[in-house]
């Protein structure tokens, strides 16, 4: 089976204290650490699983700048057997059709029997997988959980509210979108990124994908994002004083203002 | 003006909270819209559906047919694509659902699409004022939507208040004979009911999470009792997993869950930050604590100084009453 | 010399001659077991290599007290004495062993030089010995089949209980006893009864006692029972020397080689392959121990040499809290292993092909549960090593990818952050710049633009970011300020020291942040390091090259008291009773046991009790570093028990000189509910709340 993986390099939250710049028009940069986006990486290690199983190979691709390309070594450090770098000038701005368009474009020039991605992004909307099947006409299922292969069809998994899970027949080739938690992704340690250090991988821009630049990058962007900014949080705790009653009265005022109550 | 619609999830007869805010979020856009639901499905409860909601939009397009009777998205999608108007604005409820079906429709509808929007600032022009969220609600966000051909918008349940207004008085219209053909790639075949007993709390709105504050296992069924009366759950930190008093599944921290709650009661929790990391997505947070100097003060929003053993039941009581 | 009996190099046996026997019977065994002894080497031969032909002089000293002494055995009263009377049974009597086979084939013979007195003083020794071994046996075997200490069983998860062997061999070992015994007490007999010179045999020996017991005996029978018992002690001499390779009675031959080859060092970490630079790392094909053949030699001969006495397990703080690791059966699977691969009876190929180690005989849990404690080394009477293995097979899951989430987001982070929790490089330095209160108490120097200092403060990650040690940051600098001490910090410079990571088996990650320590030392221009951290002090002094002398705040101020530069006021709060819990890094992997318990000493009026277990058998507190991450399957945890142990020493406060330790000890307090009862406090804070 053969596997395409779209990844993505995003601030990783857990290691970063995400602040606005003093600017306040953007998250401040200086001090951010990059990692590959936690959803995909789930989405590549149930492609290496399938791979293992089912045999053929794995392709990470994403649409980033030459410094996207150490998320494609991290995912070929896993066990992903080639990486693809869309890389343009042209895809600078891109709203997520943007992004799905190039990687659609990408799917046309291969030959894949399964396209995953990550359900989302920390700073992203969960929106290229669904978008990209729609492109490429193939049926989609987002929030996987389960993939069982079958000949000519999967059985998916998807993960609803109450943690219950929807299973689908789903028709290859097809889109789906990982959840996380559908299995344990491997470590990879230093040793396994120098190991493919220099192992050399391909850059196709928009003319190489046969896109027209207009469809691409701000000017083919309908969603623009202006600005960032910090909801009002508040400093600190509010301390509730006063009789029991009287906190209690505050306190469920508080809960109600927070959806904390119905 | 393009016509805005909402499509309406619903089960048992009985439409999604959601959709009131759907009707709240098209006053958003433009205050005076009658916007219009579509109800698909099968079978008597769609009807009962339709009407409900025709007391809350301008019209109720009603599309019943057997391949309808499960809302998977791949077959619903379909079928919008047949029926709406060209620069039709679209309005899902951004959930498992509407995340399954909102950005592959935008596609197809050849329209704009808003992700998780949270807060909806106008229309101006063909220019749609959307905030977003990103970095799990820690920074936020203005976004641009050009709905000059359409646009698709999952709104995020919860965020905007719902319409209760209900006076509409709309029409409910069967539009089932333009639904298109129905066949798609992907099958639903059942749904997994998660294991009873077993609690995903990275999944809950709303937690009361206890810590060494509860002393004893016993006094476990005092925090029970608030989150039941409260429609929450029950989390906690490492050392009552310890303890063995509750399973590891409710831990809270970077040893255990990581949950995006939008309340989340601490009681009895000190607020090491192994236990913090755990808890993201900016929730509004509770501190219940008998100790002034626990680090969980300067974390909360709000903080009450007392002792949690005799502070949970009283407030259990007094919701109870709500 | 006349005899009243023919020995067994002259006598008749069904028309052979006796001496036929004496000689077929040592061909046989010596090809037997050489044959056994090679199948036991090949894997030895096939092993990863081992750095062990050095330090000669230092090695015949370890055998002389380890091996020779027996120096460790006493460590466990009962057992000890009893294993130190049967080796220098065996000992003595391998000689006697030795000299009896050769009389199967020279009558009479005996060794040059143990002739005359000399030979009747031996004479003596070796009817003693043989009498001790004897009874020491039968005790023995009361104990293992009896009375069944709870060290030897065996859990059902590792396999079959043990004690069918054991007493097996104390039965062998008794035979060769009676049988020598008894061949010299029938000639003694005979001779006596034929008014014959006979050898003196001390009263109440065991040969004393056969010769009181056949004293009436026909000549005839004691011919017999003489060539019986030459035999019965022949062939179970060579039967017990083939035996001895099949199990845990291999110990008996590799001992003093394991013993020769131990490691000399503590507190260090094998190299990923011996002979391997670092720099030429990236080019192995494999790293750590993956499959059998990936351990050393030394490994392996570990694994040879355990006699499977339960020290290790019984010391091991994994084991007591129920964690799925207990070292002792480390290296009884690793053996059976080797055995059940390289089998001396070949059926089909010669060796087997190696399989993973993980999921066959090891478990990842069973690996990630040890702390590097260092306690089951520092009691095993045999020198086998652990810490290094579990290196090596954490090496070999990392390389892998088998590393539990857990451990994954702290690993990642140090990658990133240097430091496992993920913050900020430029918050390193909060404790000393953003507390005001302390601040303007107490100055801290950045060493960064330009600034200089004598002596550098290596913070390290927990007491730089964790809010409650940053205390121990914080009071590290106000002592070393008393001091009169001219110090600095790295500031945001200064990385994780990688002490965790080395020994979680990420070894580039650790050399990494190494590697970025040793600059910033470098560039600071200091000539000397302290540190508050034992494991920054373990890494800076064993892990890292290169870089000025280390040394931990509690030498510092051990010297600053004794030369009086710091004074400390009486102690404060009266009715408390201090215990000082050693920290391993600071204890058993650096020794330093002495200046943490003369800086208590040197506050006047405290009142100090010893634990049971302290200083070389301390208690680990549950680990440190990415322990902390790790979310072991225990039934409790290491710190509720040693809370206890102290309670149970009559103290009040627990002192330790490792934040670590004091994150597990305040944990365990209120874990055990012992809040109120019991307090933790760290030797650094203490000392600061007590400077005059």
């Amino acid at each position: 089976m053969e596997i395409l993986v779209c990844v993505k390099r995003v601030p990783d939250a857990s290691e970063n204290e995400i602040e606005l710049n003093s600017a306040g028009n953007d998250i401040d940069r200086d001090d951010l650490v990059y990692s590959v986006n936690e959803w995909d990486n789930y989405a590549v290690e149930e492609a290496i699983q399938i791979v293992d199983k089912e045999g053929g190979s794995v392709t990470v691709v994403t649409v980033g700048d030459e410094e996207a390309e150490e998320v494609l070594r991290r995912e070929m450090a896993m066990g992903a057997n080639n990486g693809l770098l869309l890389d343009d000038e042209a895809f600078e701005d891109s709203d997520g059709k943007g992004i799905a368009a190039a990687l659609a474009a990408a799917v046309q020039k291969g030959n894949y029997d399964l396209i995953l991605t990550g359900a989302q992004a920390d700073d992203g909307a969960g929106q290229v997988g669904g978008m990209l099947a729609a492109m490429l006409d193939m049926p989609y299922a987002s929030l996987v959980n389960k993939i069982d292969i079958g000949s000519g069809k999967l059985t998916v998994g998807r993960e609803i509210e109450g943690g219950n899970q929807e299973m689908n027949e789903i028709d290859t080739p097809c889109v789906l979108s990982i959840q996380t938690g559908i299995n344990e992704p491997r470590y990879v340690g230093i040793r396994g990124i120098r190991k493919v250090a220099s192992v050399d991988i391909p850059t196709m821009g928009a003319s190489d994908l046969g896109l027209d630049a207009g469809t691409v990058g701000a000017a083919g962007a309908k969603a623009k994002r202006l600005d960032y900014f910090v909801p009002d949080l508040g400093e600190g705790a509010q301390m509730l004083e006063g009789s029991t009653e009287e906190i209690i009265e505050k306190l469920i005022e508080l809960l109600k203002a927070n959806g904390g109550l119905k | 003006m393009a016509q805005i619609f909402a499509y309406i999830t619903h089960k048992d007869g009985v439409a999604d909270d959601s959709a009131l805010e759907l009707v709240a979020a098209a006053k958003k856009i433009d205050a005076g819209a009658a916007a219009t639901a579509i109800v698909t499905g099968s079978g008597a409860t769609l009807d009962t559906v339709c009407n409900d909601m025709a007391a809350s939009f301008g019209e109720v397009w009603k599309v019943d047919n057997d391949a309808l009777a499960y809302p998977n998205a791949e077959v619903i999608r379909k079928m919008l694509v047949a029926l709406l108007p060209a620069d039709a604005l679209v309005l899902l409820p951004h959930d498992t659902f509407g995340m399954d079906l909102g950005p592959g429709l935008a596609i197809k509808l050849e329209s704009a699409f808003g992700a998780d929007v949270v807060d909806i600032e106008g229309l101006d022009g063909t220019t749609l004022k959307l905030v977003r969220q990103e970095f799990g609600g820690v920074v936020s966000t203005h976004v641009d939507c050009d709905c000059g051909a359409g646009a698709v918008l999952n709104i995020r349940p919860g965020a905007v208040a719902a319409d209760e207004s209900k006076a509409a008085g709309g029409q409910v219209v069967d539009k089932s004979g333009d639904a298109g053909d129905l066949s798609a790639g992907r099958k639903f075949l059942e749904i997994v009911a998660a294991e009873t007993g077993d609690v995903d709390i990275t999944k809950e709105d709303v937690l009361v999470s206890i810590g060494r504050g509860i002393e004893d296992e016993e006094n476990i069924e005092i925090a029970q009792e608030l989150a039941d009366a409260m429609g929450a759950v029950v989390s906690c930190s490492r050392p009552i997993v310890d303890a063995k008093w509750l399973e590891k599944s409710r831990q809270v921290g970077t040893s255990g869950q990581t949950v995006k709650p939008k309340v989340y009661i601490a009681a009895g929790i000190s607020g090491s930050f192994q236990h913090m990391g755990g808890l993201k997505g900016n929730p509004f947070i509770v501190a219940i604590n008998k100790n002034p100097k626990a680090p969980i003060f300067q974390l909360a929003d709000v903080g009450i100084e007392v002792d949690i053993l005799d502070f949970l039941p009283e407030l259990t009581e007094a919701i109870e009453e709500l | 010399m006349e005899t009243a009996l023919i020995g067994p190099a002259k006598a008749f046996f069904l028309f052979i001659p006796t001496w036929f026997i004496s000689l077929i019977i040592p061909i046989a065994g010596i090809v037997i077991f050489t044959y056994i002894m090679a199948t036991r080497l090949a894997p030895l031969v096939k092993a990863a290599p081992d750095m062990r032909m050095n330090r000669y002089p230092e090695r015949i000293l370890k055998v002389l007290k380890i091996w020779l002494a027996q120096w460790r055995q006493p460590r466990y009263r009962t057992a000890g004495i009893l294993h130190i009377l049967i080796f220098f049974g065996f000992l003595a009597l391998s000689i006697r062993s030795i000299s009896l086979v050769i009389i199967g084939l020279y009558d009479g013979f005996v060794f040059p030089g143990l002739d005359g007195t000399v030979g009747h003083i031996y004479n003596v020794v070796k009817d003693v010995m043989a009498t001790v071994v004897f009874v020491t046996v039968i005790v023995a075997a009361y104990r293992r089949g009896i009375q069944r200490p709870a060290r030897y069983a065996v859990p059902e998860k590792y396999g079959h209980d043990h004690t069918g062997e054991a007493v097996f061999v104390l039965a062998v070992i008794a035979t060769l006893m009676v049988s020598e015994s008894l061949f010299e007490a029938t000639l003694v007999a005979a001779q006596a009864s034929q008014g014959m010179p006979a050898e003196f045999i001390t009263p109440l020996t065991l040969p004393w006692l056969f010769k009181v017991f056949l004293w009436n005996t026909s000549i005839e029978h004691l011919q017999t029972l003489h060539l019986l018992s030459f035999y019965v002690h022949d062939v179970t001499f060579f039967f017990f020397l083939c035996f001895l390779p099949m199990g845990k009675h291999f110990h008996v031959i590799t001992s003093l080689f394991n013993v020769f080859f131990m490691r000399l060092d503590q507190g260090t970490v094998k190299p990923v392959r011996h002979g391997v630079t670092d720099e030429q790392l990236d080019d192995l094909e494999s790293f750590g121990v993956k499959k059998l053949e990936d351990f050393t030699w030394k490994h392996l001969l570990d694994f040879y040499s355990c006699a499977d006495c339960g020290r290790c397990s019984d010391q091991c703080p994994a084991n007591a809290v129920g964690r799925p690791l207990s070292p002792r059966f480390i290296s009884i699977k690793g053996r059976d292993l080797i055995f059940k691969n390289y089998p001396w009876y070949p059926v089909g190929s010669m060796f087997k092909e190696s399989e993973p180690l993980i999921g066959s005989i090891y478990e990842e849990d069973e690996i990630w549960s040890c702390t590097t404690c260092g306690a089951c080394e520092q009691e095993c009477p045999l020198g086998i090593e652990y810490i290094d293995k579990m290196v090596d097979l954490r090496r070999g899951m990392v390389d892998e990818g088998m590393v539990p989430q857990s451990l994954q987001k702290p690993l990642r982070a140090l990658e990133k952050r240097g430091n496992p929790w993920g913050k900020m490089e430029k918050k390193r330095t909060d404790w000393a710049l953003k507390d005001k209160e302390f601040k303007a108490d107490c100055e801290v120097q950045i060493l960064e633009k330009g600034a200089l200092a004598d002596t550098l403060y290596f913070v390290d990650s927990i007491s730089s970011y964790d809010d409650r040690m940053q205390g121990i940051a914080q009071a590290t600098a106000k002592v070393l300020t008393a001091a009169g001490i001219d110090f600095g910090i790295l500031g945001k410079a200064e990385k994780d020291s990688g002490h965790e990571a080395k020994r979680f088996g990420e070894e580039m990650l650790f050399q990494d942040l190494r590697d970025q320590n040793i600059d910033a030392i470098a560039n600071s221009g200091v000539k000397k390091i302290v540190t508050a951290d034992p494991h920054a002090l373990n890494a800076l002094k064993n892990d890292y090259t290169d870089v000025p002398p280390v040394e931990h705040i509690s030498q510092v101020v051990a010297r600053a008291v004794t030369s009086g530069r710091l004074t400390l006021k009486p102690v404060e709060g009266n009715g408390k009773t201090y215990t000082y819990h050693d920290p391993c890094y600071l204890g058993r992997h650096n020794q330093l046991y002495e200046d943490p318990r003369q800086v208590l000493d040197a506050i006047p009026g405290l009142d100090r009790v010893e634990m049971l277990k302290s200083r070389d058998r301390s208690f680990c507190c549950g680990g440190g570093g990415l322990m902390l991450f790790y979310e072991p399957e225990e039934e409790t945890r290491m710190g509720v028990l040693r809370v206890e142990m102290a309670a149970a020493a009559g103290a009040n406060v627990i002192v330790t000189a490792c934040p670590f330790c004091l994150v597990n000890m305040e944990d365990a307090i209120k874990v055990a509910g012992m809040e109120g009862k019991m307090e933790a406090i760290e030797l650094a804070e203490l000392v600061a709340m007590h400077i005059q």
